[in-house]
């Protein structure tokens, strides 16, 4: 029965594909997620090494400039925002849930709409190849990017799709945000959340103030390309740097955005492997939390060069300098983790370790480029790579790596194969360091960055072959990381729901969980709660029902539906129909794909209930 | 359990681990010492190494990074020993040791916020008079000042005119200083955002159209420094290059003299040749040969070539026409002014010339080969 | 089997959550804090090009303090029926809910309407006086605004800086988003604030539609129209900022 004229039941138990295009349950959006975000890293490391192959040695032809200036834009944007970004949201799915003791999030069809539309954006700009990506720059600056500079299509594929995934992100954020403070089980108070869930939630806190920033630069920018508006035209009084200012108030707390969760997987896995607790649990929550507070008052140190006056660059001098201090912190907090306990290095540990010795070099670079002086030697040349990918590969990347392995367990049901797993490791750390080490010393010795080429006799040629050399050990060590995940989640032994020995409630469930996450939804006495639990020092008492059912039988599960993906299709079709805006009518295919996003809203939100009967778990 | 002979921290950890354990010691020393060679591998004499400043400002951003460097290696050891000697000496022995859960320890996080929050306000603090000191050409000494401007994908350069200070000579591409003397940049763009950069004289500012950003250095010694844009600029960012040339200041004065007289009109019949196929197919349009140009007018699209034969670099710093010893040398000038003519998207692709001048894209204007000799012999003659 | 006809989300409005407030409810004061940021951007953008247009129309040659005052009041009084709407709800007078919906709905459409005519002869704008009028005012120290005081240095003053007596100005200067740094930034940011609106109309009527069929909105099942409140007012609170930062400060002197 329902309310909507016309009676669109909802999908009931669907199977096989139907299954996976209208589900909402998180586990399941985790791992789309996950898969899709791999798939597009893999398409950032192709741009990558293209670009690697022809900088190998001076004045090579294998690309031209102009598709090499398409290949260094389109791996930035992808490594951001299609390859990072998503492989956090798929632990966020997958984990948060899990770590308090909920069945699913907030608001589970929004957290698919958000999956699809992270895949809308994400196909968009990949196609975008196809008659010319975005060739200027992943930070997009002004007037660079103006039509006349730049008349082609790229651009609007570039800015459109960032829209479009900017969406998914805020939409997710939302729900995230909602979870982790009304979710919560009984007992689990703010300070007795896991760390990773905390910095999820901080950074989901982030990304919703920080998101809009760059909205709004798009839309200038959009305005400025197609309707003549003055944002950034120097001719009418406009200035140029407006664009940097809007772009790196986002930008700054964006890289917080890509780091927090990182930094919250290592600390859950330092503590497991460890066998002890995280030295300064508070301390680490607080200087999560100063980081992303302080993230927002330093982003003028992209700028250093632009000519803000030397007033604003020592402000900005001192700010950045201090926000190293709460990153210190948590890396010292880090060793004292492991100090003491009992340290097994396996996979996992392997790579979070690896993080902070790769973390650590990365924070040492930023420190100098913090400083506006030095900086100015820095800025634009291969030195600021180095740093980047230090923070970023050696750093989330290799978290959110120790990540996979440590719960691969929990989502796969199966143990990977560990002596891959380590050949994995070994590969990334030696292939990391010999890939962008080197990239220190081209840039001060005076190579700039962004450059499709060198000439002969610089000084630079020997160090850019190695590193060139070492992105085929990184492609040696993901095959193995390849190879391992397909056959161990085919074929592997099976997991246990504690293979690790864990300390928190992910892992007092089986692997994987049922549908339902929690045959009871626990009651929460302490930090760490079901390693005290395991320890003995607390009772574990049956919860008082709160709706939440016994055994299985008459949990209340949300339904699956279609209409996220309806709503995401129409704004595929209305992103596609911005950029086309003149095709046929013109913008006509907007009009039709904000249509389709309407008819889907309405229909989710007036969606027939469940039948109670209906959703028992099975 | 085996008893620790006392053999130092480095001794014990080496002889007590496992044979693995010794081997992945063993490679990560290995790592450590090739990268930490690769500092000594970098080449100041690199031609725009940072590592060699000529000038006062280079020099003192170059210490601030020295500072920050030994503060950085510092920690890095210290924190990299710890971690590394923590992994082998807390590694797990037994499966059953639970070891005592230590929650945190107050005054050590107490003491690991304050100690570095000192020292990274005690490092930005100092590096503020660097700052200040590379913002501007100092006070109380006589400065000359020059504009330069970027266009895609080559640099303009104007001095104030000797001879009458409403007027500015105009050139490209080069810049003559004098040695010793502050020099004062105001940095302008007719397009996008390019930035100045002479790595061993100072530290890079941007070219932001409109912004009247400007920026100052000093060589300290005669010779020629490379420079290159340091923004990315467009499809030839990588082609846009520019030379630094210090000279004494009496030479200085010649060469500004020189430049700013008018075009030199050579008497060869191939360069008058050349003088004709200059107008009449279309370069005089984009190129100017006029030296003198009213103070802040606008440049053209092309650099000004009234003496681009004097210069030991064509096309922004890509192709070299200078013997060893900084002189131009006639037959490599006119083979690059060849190549160049012939097919100006090998050298700087995505051009302007390429994709606006008749003469490349209309191929029923294509120039000849007697053409392009012509051109040749007459840019040749323009010293 | 019987079932509630919830029409809306799974679970009901009374699910347990962590801090007794409803998901939704929190959803949309997060999504208002997001929207903060948006608005604040565009604001900021406002503020960092006011008065650096190249050429004019400058606000104080276009707006209409009163007309723009009115239209800021019907918003104002919007917001009141929505309380009352929503007032009526949670007391079961369906009826006085539903007419103070359509008010609102109305009320916010008329400011809507007032926006359309703002822009539109904002874009129309048309300038003429007499370059003798013109040059009594400056003599006796009115002020002379100041867009029009381009045109008179252009048209009424001759190259020797002599008044042109007789000469009158009769001339288009509109404002159009293309025309300078004013109009782009106004209209992009009251632009989105009127979409915001819209929304918010589209989003009432559809509450107000709703309400007939039984049971999807009643005295318990009030949350969507609590959510639609908040948002609207929001708007509203939005609305007065613009019309702060945007028209007083751009019209009166010592801003």
């Amino acid at each position: 029965m329902s309310t909507f004229p016309i009676a669109i039941p909802r999908p009931v138990h669907p199977t096989g594909l139907w299954n996976w295009i209208t589900t909402i349950d998180h586990k399941k959006i985790g791992i789309l997620y996950g898969v899709t975000a791999f798939i597009m890293f893999i398409s950032g490391g192709i741009e990558a090494t293209l670009m690697r192959v022809q900088l190998a040695q001076p004045e090579l032809d294998i690309v031209s400039a102009a598709v090499y200036n398409q290949l260094f834009t389109m791996h930035g944007t992808t490594m951001i925002f299609l390859a990072i970004m998503p492989l956090g949201a798929a632990f966020f799915n997958f984990v948060i849930p899990l770590q308090i003791g909920a069945r699913d999030v907030a608001f589970p069809r929004l957290n698919a709409f958000s999956y699809w539309t992270f895949l809308a954006g994400a196909v968009m700009l990949k196609l975008s190849w196809i008659g010319g990506a975005t060739d200027a720059g992943w930070f997009g600056y002004a007037p660079l990017t103006s039509i006349d500079q730049n008349p082609g299509k790229g651009i609007d594929f570039w800015i459109i799709s960032l829209q479009v995934l900017g969406v998914a992100s805020l939409a997710a954020s939302f729900n995230f945000i909602v979870t982790i403070i009304n979710m919560r089980a009984p007992g689990m108070t703010m300070m007795r959340l896991p760390l990773f869930t905390w910095m999820s939630f901080i950074t989901a806190i982030l990304l919703i103030l920080a998101f809009p920033v760059i909205t709004v630069a798009l839309i200038e920018l959009t305005f400025d390309r197609y309707f003549d508006f003055n944002f950034f035209n120097v001719a009418r009084g406009g200035s140029v740097v407006l664009w940097q200012h809007l772009f790196w108030v986002f930008g700054h707390p964006e890289v917080y955005i890509l780091i927090l969760p990182a930094m919250g997987i290592v600390s859950e896995v330092l503590p497991v492997f460890s066998k002890k607790p995280l030295f300064g649990y508070t301390t680490v929550v607080l200087a999560g939390a100063i980081i992303a507070v302080m993230g927002w008052m330093v982003w003028s140190h992209h700028m250093f060069t632009v000519g803000l006056g030397p007033v604003a660059n020592a402000v900005f001098t001192i700010t950045t300098m201090l926000i190293a201090v709460p990153t210190g912190i948590k890396v010292f907090n880090w060793i004292g983790t492991i100090w003491g306990g009992s340290i097994k290095i396996n996979t996992p540990m392997a790579f979070a370790l690896g993080f902070i010795a790769m973390f650590l070099i990365g924070g040492i670079s930023g420190v100098m480029h913090a400083v506006s002086a030095s900086d100015a030697q820095q800025q634009d040349t291969y030195f600021i790579p180095a740093h980047i990918h230090y923070v970023l590969f050696g750093g989330a990347i290799m978290a959110l790596t120790s990540g996979i392995y440590y719960w691969f367990p929990k989502f796969s049901g199966r143990m990977y194969d560990e002596k891959m797993g380590m050949a994995h490791f070994w590969l990334m750390m030696i292939g990391q360091n010999v890939t962008f080490f080197p990239m220190h010393f081209v840039g001060l010795d005076g190579m700039p960055r962004r450059i499709y080429t060198y000439a002969e006799g610089m000084g630079w040629d020997l160090w850019n072959l190695v590193a060139t050399l070492g992105v085929f050990i990184l492609i040696a060590g993901f095959a193995i990381f390849i190879l391992n995940m397909v056959k161990s989640w085919k074929s592997g032994p099976e997991a246990p729901g504690d293979p690790w020995d864990g300390r928190t409630l992910e892992w007092s469930i089986p692997s994987p969980p049922p549908e339902y996450n929690f045959k009871e939804i626990p009651v929460v006495r302490s930090l760490d709660d079901w390693w005290n639990t395991k320890q003995g020092g607390n009772v574990k008492e049956v919860p008082v029902a709160g709706g939440s059912g016994d055994e299985g039988h008459n949990i209340h599960l949300p339904q699956p539906s279609y209409w996220p993906l309806v709503t995401a299709l129409g704004l595929f079709i209305a992103a596609y129909g911005v950029v086309f805006n003149q095709l046929f009518i013109p913008w006509a295919i907007s009009i039709i794909g904000t249509f389709i996003g309407f008819v889907g809203v309405y229909a989710w939100s007036l969606e027939p209930v469940n039948d109670p009967d209906e959703d028992s778990a099975h | 359990m085996v008893t620790m002979k006392n053999r130092g921290v480095f001794g014990s950890v080496f002889i007590n681990s496992s044979r693995t354990q010794k081997i992945i010691l063993l490679l990560m020393s290995l790592a450590v010492a090739v990268l930490a060679t690769g500092c000594f591998i970098i080449d100041p004499n690199a031609n725009q190494s940072t590592f060699e400043p000529l000038g006062p400002v280079a020099d003192r951003q170059l210490t601030i990074f020295w500072w920050i460097l030994i503060g950085g290696a510092v920690v890095f050891v210290l924190v990299e020993a710890a971690l590394i000697y923590a992994l082998v000496k807390f590694r797990r022995r037994s499966e059953e040791y639970v070891p005592k859960q230590v929650h945190g320890n107050t005054r050590l996080e107490l003491l690991w916020t304050i100690i570095p929050a000192i020292v990274v306000i005690g490092f930005s603090v100092a590096s503020i008079d660097a700052l200040f000191y590379s913002a501007d050409v100092p006070k109380d000494e006589p400065s000359i000042t020059l504009e330069a401007i970027g266009h895609q994908w080559w640099f303009e350069f104007r001095y104030p005119s000797p001879d009458d200070p409403e007027s500015e000579v105009v050139t490209a591409n080069e810049v003559y200083i004098p040695v010793g003397i502050p020099v004062r940049i105001n940095l302008e763009s007719v397009d996008v955002i390019h930035s100045f950069w002479v790595p061993k004289l100072a530290g890079k500012v941007d070219m932001v159209p409109s912004e009247g950003n400007h920026m100052w250095f000093q060589a300290d010694e005669a010779g020629e420094f490379f420079g290159q844009c340091a923004e990315y600029c467009g499809t030839s960012h990588a082609s846009m290059k520019f030379k630094v040339v210090a000279v004494s200041p009496t030479e200085f004065d010649k060469w500004l003299s020189d430049q700013s007289a008018p075009a030199v009109e050579s008497g060869d019949p191939l360069a008058l040749e050349g003088a004709e196929v200059f107008k009449s197919t279309g370069c005089s349009g984009c190129h100017s040969l006029k030296t003198i140009a009213r103070s802040g007018s606008k440049g053209r699209v092309g650099p000004n070539l009234a003496h681009v034969a004097s210069r030991r670099h064509l096309a922004a710093g890509m192709m070299d026409s200078s013997d060893g010893a900084g002189n131009v040398n006639d037959a490599y000038l006119q083979e690059n002014l060849r190549k160049w003519l012939e097919n100006p998207s090998e050298i700087k692709p995505g051009n302007i010339m390429s994709s606006q001048a008749a003469v490349y894209t209309d191929p029923d204007k294509s120039l000849t080969e007697r053409q392009i000799s012509a051109l040749v012999a007459y840019l040749t003659s323009l010293k | 089997m019987a079932q509630e006809h919830i029409a809306t989300a799974d679970h009901g409005e009374h699910e347990a959550t962590t801090t007794g407030l409803n998901h939704r409810k929190m959803l949309m004061w997060a999504f208002l804090g997001s929207d903060c940021m948006f608005f604040g951007s565009l604001i900021a953008t406002y503020l960092v090009y006011q008065g650096k247009s190249l050429s004019g129309p400058l606000p104080i040659d276009v707006f209409d303090i009163p007309v723009t005052s009115v239209s800021t009041f019907v918003l104002l009084m919007s917001s009141m029926s929505m309380v009352l709407a929503y007032s009526a709800l949670n007391r079961g007078n369906m009826k006085a809910f539903r007419i103070w919906m359509v008010s609102t709905a109305i009320m916010g459409s008329t400011f809507i309407g007032f926006q359309i005519y703002e822009f539109s002869s904002f874009s129309t704008h048309h300038i003429h006086f007499e370059c003798s009028e013109v040059a009594e005012k400056i003599e006796h120290g009115e002020y002379v605004k100041a867009g029009h005081n381009h045109f008179y240095q252009k048209e009424c003053l001759d190259q020797n800086g002599i008044l042109k007596a007789d000469h009158h100005v009769d001339e288009e200067y509109g404002l159009k988003p293309q025309t300078n740094l004013f109009g782009t930034t106004f209209f992009t940011l009251t632009g989105f604030h009127g979409a915001h609106v819209t929304l918010g109309v589209v989003w009432l009527l559809s509450i107000f539609f709703l309400s007939f069929k039984k049971g999807v909105i009643t005295r318990e099942k009030n949350l969507d129209v609590d959510l639609a409140a908040l948002y609207w007012h929001f708007v509203d609170v939005v609305w007065i900022v613009i019309f702060t930062v945007v028209y007083l400060f751009g019209v009166f002197e010592g801003f």
